[in-house]
């Protein structure tokens, strides 16, 4: 808590915000950089069930990928059982955990489609040449692929962090609205203009304001420095 | 060196394509040409044969090594190839010296090291290692194309079109350039092209192909014997004579054939051992004795071999030299029974116009 133009504002839900964003940017790069490779390397019809599957985040409302994500990750849902098998104990509702595993379904179309877009934009003959240049699959990867898609990597990363920090609906469905706990920026502003605290309201609308914006001209600066030409 | 034969029978389903070579069985030395229209599978063979489709179904030995048995196959970078691409795929991202070190970095420790510097001076390329790939000019980029599959002193160097997207004087200095690395380097070549220029000029055997399947394999003077090699186009017949460069005189360049001797307006500096010289059927004519005066300078005493009746009133003579290689006449069916044409007479070709291969 502290005092700002003379309010008294808890910066805390923009710490747990950014803190939940960065967790959800990681595991969706980590994990939607293979989907995104598979994607982009199939050609087979099912690729379109895949692709929509993917993309539906952008067109539910998230009140109902929230629901569904309450359903899944209540104490006998499939998500939770799952991740039981692995040892995990305690719940994922209305905790941190179940609001990074909700942000990753919130934010996959924004990882997934830039990244297999420039993996698509990759000639497949490149990589043709390096395997007779004596590289395996994973050193083609490292070598090729990887610093040829560096302005997807940039663009999924700087997307679903930022996708993240904007979220709503889904944080209200699965994280509820516990202090220091899933009390997410979005929803704390959501709190002060419903209790006709302006001012508070004012001043973390404005730090996201300004962070976003920072954040974002960081990014195309770097766009725009380390470029890479594909051709 | 030790006859390296590359035997096998590759299916590989894309689809819309079939590919079903059939059996085959190599003898890998100097080129083998790939030869077919579009379409008809020499891409896919030449991909097959380098391990690039994991959809490919067959067998595959080189050497006594399997490549492929059954779906099983041996990954292509384990395989001891060069490959060169029709675009080169140079990687955009590095620089001249950074492709040609990728594949280096990559060899194993036993394997034989190609000597960097040789091989860069005689591609040409000496002056651009520390360009970017980006602003190289088609054929520098396809020179260094060349250079990076060579680098890996590979078993067998697969050439898929790369002379097709240059234009014609890259084509012609590249062409040059290929022939002479294959004498130099020794390396059993499988080279696609539709064009039977390039075909001619650098051939030691050809794979015909047609709709996904081998037709015939014959060696280019076998190919060229037939009247109606797939190798002819709307020039017609055409004869292709292996000969060795002589000294320059008089602006002429003298090719000696066994005895007899071809003199050639090129006279360009020659660097390899063997020259072959291009003639067409319809430059060339035939008198029952040696002319004196006449414009023309090249004429060979040969025996005649073969009438073979075309269509049109046409005759197409095959000819034998004195040392024993092939040469097509185009005649008028008029002028051979005037001049009494028949198998085993000796008479005088005349060549109108002789150029190296190219």
């Amino acid at each position: 808590m502290i005092e700002l133009f003379g309010a008294a504002v808890d910066l805390q839900p923009i710490w747990l915000t950014l803190e939940i964003a960065t967790y959800t940017t990681i595991i969706l790069l980590v994990l939607g950089t293979p989907l995104a490779w598979w994607m982009s390397q199939m050609k087979s019809s099912s690729k379109v069930l895949l692709e929509a599957i993917v993309a539906l985040p952008l067109v539910l409302p998230p009140t109902v990928l929230g629901f569904y994500l309450l359903i899944a990750m209540n104490p006998t849902g499939p998500i939770t059982e799952f991740l039981r098998f692995f040892g995990f104990e305690g719940q994922l509702t209305f905790s941190k955990t179940g609001l990074v595993i909700g942000s990753v379904f919130y934010s996959l179309p924004f990882a997934v489609q830039p990244l297999m877009h420039a993996f698509e934009a990759i000639p497949h003959r490149l990589l043709d040449a390096a395997a007779t240049l004596r590289a395996s699959f994973l050193d083609r990867f490292r070598t090729i692929i990887l610093p040829l898609s560096r302005r997807g990597f940039l663009t999924a990363a700087t997307l679903s962090f930022a996708h993240t920090v904007g979220e709503f609906g889904v944080v209200l469905m699965v994280g509820g609205n516990i202090p220091g706990e899933t009390r997410m920026v979005s929803i704390d502003i959501f709190d002060h203009v419903e209790a006709m605290e302006y001012t508070q309201a004012h001043i973390l609308s404005a730090i996201m304001l300004v962070f976003s914006l920072f954040v974002l001209m960081l990014v195309y600066g770097l766009n725009r420095r380390f470029g890479v030409k594909v051709g | 060196m030790t006859k390296n034969i590359l035997k096998g029978n590759l299916q590989l389903d894309l689809g819309g394509f079939k590919l079903n070579s059939g059996e085959f069985a190599l003898p890998l030395e100097g080129v083998t040409v790939l030869f077919g229209r579009s379409g008809s599978g020499k891409s896919t063979l030449l991909r097959a044969i380098a391990g690039l489709d994991k959809r490919t179904h067959g067998q595959l030995s080189m050497d006594g090594e399997v490549w492929q048995a059954g779906s099983k196959r041996l990954a292509t970078e384990q395989r001891h190839i060069g490959f060169v691409f029709q675009d080169a795929a140079l990687f955009p991202h590095m620089t001249v010296r950074q492709n040609l070190m990728y594949g280096i970095n990559r060899l194993p420790k036993n394997h034989p090291k190609a000597d960097f510097d040789k091989i860069v001076r005689r591609v040409g390329i000496e002056d651009k290692l520390d360009r970017d790939v980006t602003f190289l000019s088609g054929g520098e980029k396809q020179r260094v194309a060349i250079a990076r599959a060579l680098l890996m002193s590979p078993k067998l160097l697969c050439m898929d079109e790369p002379l097709s997207a240059l234009d014609w004087r890259s084509k012609a200095e590249l062409l040059g350039l290929i022939e002479e690395l294959v004498e130099e380097f020794k390396l059993p070549v499988l080279y696609i092209t539709h064009a039977p220029v390039e075909v001619e000029r650098l051939a030691n055997q050809i794979v015909f192909m047609q709709e996904g399947q081998i037709e015939t394999i014959e060696t280019l003077q076998q190919s060229l014997k037939r009247p109606d090699s797939p190798l002819f186009d709307e020039q017609g017949a055409v004869s292709v004579l292996i000969g060795q460069p002589g000294l320059v005189e008089d602006g002429l360049r003298e090719i000696k054939l066994g005895d007899d001797r071809l003199y050639l307006s090129q006279t360009h500096d020659i660097h390899t051992h063997t020259v072959r010289v291009r003639v067409l059927a319809r430059d060339v004519s035939l008198a029952l004795s040696d002319p004196a005066d006449l414009s023309i300078t090249n004429h060979l005493q040969v025996t005649i071999d073969e009438l073979i009746p075309q269509g049109e009133h046409r005759v197409l003579a095959r000819l034998k030299l004195q040392n024993g290689q092939h040469l097509f006449a185009e005649l008028t069916q008029h002028s051979t029974q005037r001049l009494k044409l028949q198998q085993g007479l000796v008479v005088y070709a005349l060549i109108k116009s002789v150029a190296l291969a190219e």
